[in-house]
């Protein structure tokens, strides 16, 4: 078994209201210089040996995210 | 970055005029783009052609439909036009509704973006209609939502219909709209093109209409709302090429998607500024920015205006770095909006937008040219007369054919199909029909929407028409409904479309509404096919002239055309709203049953053989075909004089239209929506299958107490409207029995009903 | 007449309901925006429902931080009557007035129907003008309506009647043990998932079952 870790984040150019929403209320609550925050998902997946790179990606690419609007990263994290 | 030595100025137009330009891949034609230099006596820059390409789109500028379009106007009467306080060509029609109230309301279709992205396509058109309404002066009151999807079984349809419910519930529920109505249909027809189809009620006071214009030299313009970012401006990135010479912004923007994010806190924000600024009487005109953005919003305000415009693009604020003045133009970024104030007003404008969090910039003046200049920089990349850009674009008479199959289907009747004979078949088919997905109950979806907030909900889903009070104290309201059965525009477009107006009418009128003005939202395959401009014209037509006979105007309307999958365009689908006043909500006349026991159940209307297009046909034999229900929209408006009267007069404690399903899906609504039994009988020696499932137009299934029956039925015979005695309230059965074909539990009837949506897609 | 405060946030959307409720008691209605840290004599507060903040990060995980919260939070420690509702309820906890939190429905979809729920305490500072057990027919509309807390917690909130509303007929979000409302340790705060102010007048709602909360805290009021 391996443990696969799925980022999946709004891509750069699309609007992130939920993000904004953080970035804006961080100075009302008195923390200063952070720039901007973008919010995004994060998947931990138990995956077994047999299952390859190609197939990971498809599950990404077609259900965990939607490429239209989100970019994703697949990232195998411990075997 | 360093591009503004490249910005594409008019200076550089002007001396390189041979320059080719990708006005092709922006879907101009050879000809359009040749009037574009014919009008500015060079060639545009790149932003003008941005900004004409956009605005001379099918979608902005109804090139193939204004011809046919006209008609509406030309066949409103004077005296059709009295309560409309602004109509065809605004934001959205007004209509005065009494007590100084007046009423605006619109649909408007956002159907390719809700296949391409089935949350954020619905989000953002939930959103856009919103706006639309908002830049009347309105304080938008209730959303419905028409949508239509492929069959219900097919799996991309789940995958659709999920997106969009719960992007329509998410943006509507988040900004704090009732969804008070709608529509759910399924047919194979809108499989790869769904119909996304929003509609929005505003309410203000008669005196606070606000008309999208910039007048008054000197006036600042104003953009209000969210950032403007890369949102939507997927087709106008061919420009970027020009501009980014390859470098990573540029090659990456040549991929981007042409979808928007919805963000409807902002809006809620947006709307809550909006109204602070109306009611502090600062704002001179206001327009939204929906499709193609600060390019629509300019040379429309400008064009409607009595000057010119002068915009500093570079203050818009931004999201994304690098953007070029085509960009900013052309972006569609959500939640913004755009005011006139005068310069005095500026900084209580600026107060009020800081209160609300909401940015605020002058990004522009009115002036006293005639012409609309946007500076990048100090540099001129755009200096056109506005007209030309929003109201002069191209006018197309495309070809016009019937149909080759159109006498081949109509000749096709459902006469020859087999039909249920015994009381057990007869039975089976009502169960069937009832849990059939178009005839189910929508509660699924509907559960989804938010149909409480703000509090001035009467009816909602699943009543035939929604209703919401406007004045709290005198009781006045309006009543909305959306309908169109496209099966039968198929086979008929001129009298389809007279029957998705009849019904409409019809749903506002059973509520205890009287009809007052009209709304469409035209949903067809390609102009560029003449069977498919026959359609249109044919519905357009049919509108109109029943508009005319009803004496109710069309004070608005979208068209949607391209709606098809290859070649195979959907049936044509000419959405009809029509919005209702009643004078005091408290006598709205409810859908279900049971209000009052040993009620009698009478059918108006007459019922004939009528099965071409029916919902039996298409659920029991997959067919379509023969012709549509005649339409007598005389009877129609008697109907509803008979409703409005009876609830006026307090005779009718429960009513229902009878459309797609027919009597017996009337009356198992009825009994299942007022959780209350009936005992129906059927005119004795006529055809049970006819009375059950025939869809005979102009009917309508009232309870009434006894003690007003006599009343009410001598009202009906006095003025000429057929009635009959078919049945009962009976509260104690718990059951619905038609005499002589079956007895139904309500729990066996409910189970039929509801279940079938949840088993779908759950 | 007694004044009872209805706060707004940005994107709160039933203040006008509540507000309205309010009224309808006989009671004045005072509008408190979420910036000012002042709640202006009231002697009562609603925290209405909608999506603050477009309940973005977690819902009210950012309203509570407003400065007309520090106020509700001291006033409620010396006693004054808070009800939130809904997005208000998702507030209180968050603001820690309540225990527990709020998190998706199990359905995982938005859930809009009319709930009866069974009035488990009526002795708290909103619900004494209820019979201990009536059942009552409110709107539910939430997609994050899901009661949850430790377990130590929940059974201290059983033990001590604190548990104030229970949903009946059917758990429409998946709620530890069908709790759709819940009170402090002194029943002076009380915050519930339905909307009983859109219960207060059968025209425009299921039932007009939803203003006794509103009667019970003017009783409260009086009496105190």
């Amino acid at each position: 078994m391996a443990r696969v870790v799925v980022d999946v984040m709004p891509k750069p150019e699309i609007l992130d209201p939920q993000g904004q929403a953080v970035a804006n209320a961080l100075p009302r609550l008195g923390f200063s210089g952070i720039g901007s925050v973008r919010q995004g998902k994060h998947f931990e997946l138990e995956v077994d040996d047999s299952v390859d790179d190609a197939t990971l990606a498809k599950i990404a690419e077609t259900f965990l995210a939607n490429p239209v609007v989100e970019d994703w990263v697949v990232r195998r994290v411990e075997s | 970055m360093t591009t503004t030595e490249l910005i594409d100025t008019v200076g550089h137009a002007e001396s390189t005029p041979e320059q080719a330009q990708p006005y092709r891949e922006l879907g101009l034609k050879d000809d359009e783009y040749q009037r574009i230099r014919d009008i500015l006596g060079r060639r545009p820059t790149a932003a003008e052609l941005a900004m004409y390409s956009v605005m001379w789109s099918e979608h902005c500028s109804y090139k193939s439909s204004k011809v046919h379009l006209r008609y509406f106007g030309e066949s409103t009467t004077e005296e059709m036009r009295a309560k409309m306080l602004a109509g065809i060509g605004e934001n959205a029609g007004v209509v005065d509704i009494g007590d100084g109230w007046a009423v605006t309301f619109k649909v408007e279709s956002h159907n390719h973006p809700s296949y391409i992205e089935p949350y954020q396509g619905a989000a953002t058109g939930v959103g856009g209609i919103v706006r639309d309404i908002m830049a009347m002066g309105a304080r938008p009151v209730a959303v419905l939502d028409p949508l239509r999807f492929g069959p219900a079984d097919a799996p991309d349809t789940r995958r659709v219909l999920h997106g969009v419910v719960a992007g329509v519930g998410g943006y509507g529920n988040c900004l704090g709209l009732p969804n008070i109505g709608g529509e759910l249909v399924f047919d194979p027809s809108y499989a790869g093109n769904p119909l996304l189809n929003a509609a929005c009620i505003g309410a203000m006071r008669v005196e606070d209409l606000h008309l999208a214009h910039a007048s008054g030299t000197g006036n600042k313009v104003i953009l209000f709302g969210a950032r403007t970012g890369l949102d939507g401006i997927g087709g106008v990135s061919v420009l970027a090429s020009d501009t980014f010479s390859g470098d990573e912004s540029g090659s990456g923007r040549k991929k981007l998607p042409s979808v928007q994010v919805g963000d409807p806190f902002t809006e809620k924000v947006l709307i809550e500024c909006c109204l602070e600024l109306y009611r502090e009487g600062i704002v001179v005109g206001i327009q939204d920015l929906g499709g193609a953005g600060l390019s629509c919003a300019t040379s429309e305000l400008a064009s409607a205006g009595d000057g010119g415009m002068h915009v500093w693009l570079d203050r818009v604020p931004l999201r994304a770095t690098g953007m070029s003045p085509a960009e900013v133009l052309s972006s569609e970024s959500q939640e913004r909006m755009m005011a006139v104030v005068t310069p005095a007003n500026v900084d209580a404008f600026m107060r009020i937008c800081a209160k609300w969090d909401v940015i605020a910039t002058e990004i522009g003046e009115v002036t006293d040219g005639d012409r609309l200049v946007i500076t990048w920089h100090d540099q001129v990349v755009v200096d056109v007369p506005p007209r030309t850009v929003a109201h002069e674009g191209p006018v197309y008479h495309r070809p016009i054919e019937r149909p080759a199959d159109q006498d081949a289907l109509r000749a096709n009747g459902p006469e020859s199909l087999a039909r249920p004979s015994t009381p057990d078949e007869l039975r089976e088919l009502v169960l069937r029909m009832v849990s059939s997905p178009n005839l189910a109950s929508k509660r699924w979806v509907t559960e989804q929407y938010d149909r409480y907030v703000r509090g001035n909900s009467v009816l909602a889903q699943p009543a035939d028409s929604g209703m919401i009070r406007i004045d709290e104290r005198t009781g006045r309201g309006v009543a909305m409904s959306t309908d169109c059965n496209g099966r039968f525009c198929r086979l008929d477009p001129y009298t389809g479309a007279q029957l998705a107006l009849a019904e409409a009418y019809r749903n506002v009128a059973t509520t205890g509404a009287t009809p007052l003005a009209v709304t469409n939202c035209m949903n067809f395959g390609s102009p560029e096919d003449p069977a498919v401009m026959w359609q249109f014209e044919q519905a357009v037509k049919g509108l109109a002239d029943g508009c005319r006979e009803l004496g109710i105007p069309v004070t608005g309307g979208n068209v949607s055309f391209y709606n098809q999958t290859g070649s195979t365009a959907i049936l044509p689908t000419p959405v009809v709203g029509v919005l209702g006043v009643i004078d005091d909500v408290t006598r709205r006349i409810p859908t279900g049953i049971g209000a009052e026991a040993g009620d009698t159940l009478l059918l108006l209307g007459d019922t004939h053989e009528e099965f071409g297009g029916s919902e039996w046909a298409h659920v029991v034999h997959g067919h379509l075909g023969g012709l549509p229900p005649k339409v007598d929209l005389d009877r129609e408006r008697l109907l509803a004089e008979v409703l409005v009267a009876g609830s006026r007069d307090g005779m009718i404690s429960a009513a229902h239209d009878l459309s797609d399903g027919g009597l017996a899906q009337a009356v198992v609504e009825s009994c299942l929506i007022g959780e209350t039994g009936a005992r129906v009988f059927l005119p004795e020696g006529s055809d049970p299958f006819v009375q059950l499932f025939s869809e005979s137009a102009g009917r309508v299934l009232v309870a009434v107490p006894r003690s007003e029956e006599l009343r009410f039925t001598e009202m009906c015979t006095a003025r000429g409207l057929p009635w009959a005695r078919i049945g009962v309230v009976d509260p104690e059965a718990g059951s619905l029995e038609i005499q002589d074909v079956a007895t139904f539990g309500l729990d066996e009837l409910r189970e039929a009903w509801e279940g079938t949506l949840p088993a779908l897609f759950d | 007449m007694s004044k009872i405060g209805v706060i707004t946030f940005p994107g709160t959307l039933d203040d006008v309901d509540a507000a309205r409720a309010v009224t309808y008691a006989g009671a004045e209605a005072v509008s408190l925006w979420h910036a000012d840290a002042d709640l202006r004599g009231v002697e009562a507060v609603v925290v209405p429902g909608g999506f603050s903040y477009g309940d973005y990060l977690r819902c009210g995980a950012i309203a509570r931080f407003a400065p007309v919260m520090t106020e509700v939070v001291a006033a409620a420690a010396k006693g004054m009557p808070v009800l939130g509702i809904c997005n208000g309820f998702q507030i209180l906890c968050e603001a820690g007035l309540l225990p527990g939190v709020l998190i998706r429905n199990q359905g995982l979809h938005f859930v809009c129907r009319d709930q009866w729920l069974r009035v488990e305490n009526a002795s708290s500072a909103w619900t004494s003008r209820y019979e201990q057990g009536a059942e009552i027919l409110v709107p539910l509309k939430s997609g994050e309506g899901c009661y949850v807390a430790e377990k130590s917690t929940v059974d201290e909130l059983e033990g001590e009647g604190r548990v104030v509303f229970r949903y009946v007929g059917g758990n429409p979000n998946g709620s530890t043990n069908d709790i759709a409302g819940v009170s402090s340790a002194n029943g002076r705060v009380v915050g519930l998932m339905p909307h009983p102010e859109h219960a207060i007048d059968a025209l425009t709602g299921p039932s007009d079952d939803g203003l006794g909360l509103i009667l019970s805290v003017l009783d409260s009021l009086v009496a105190a």
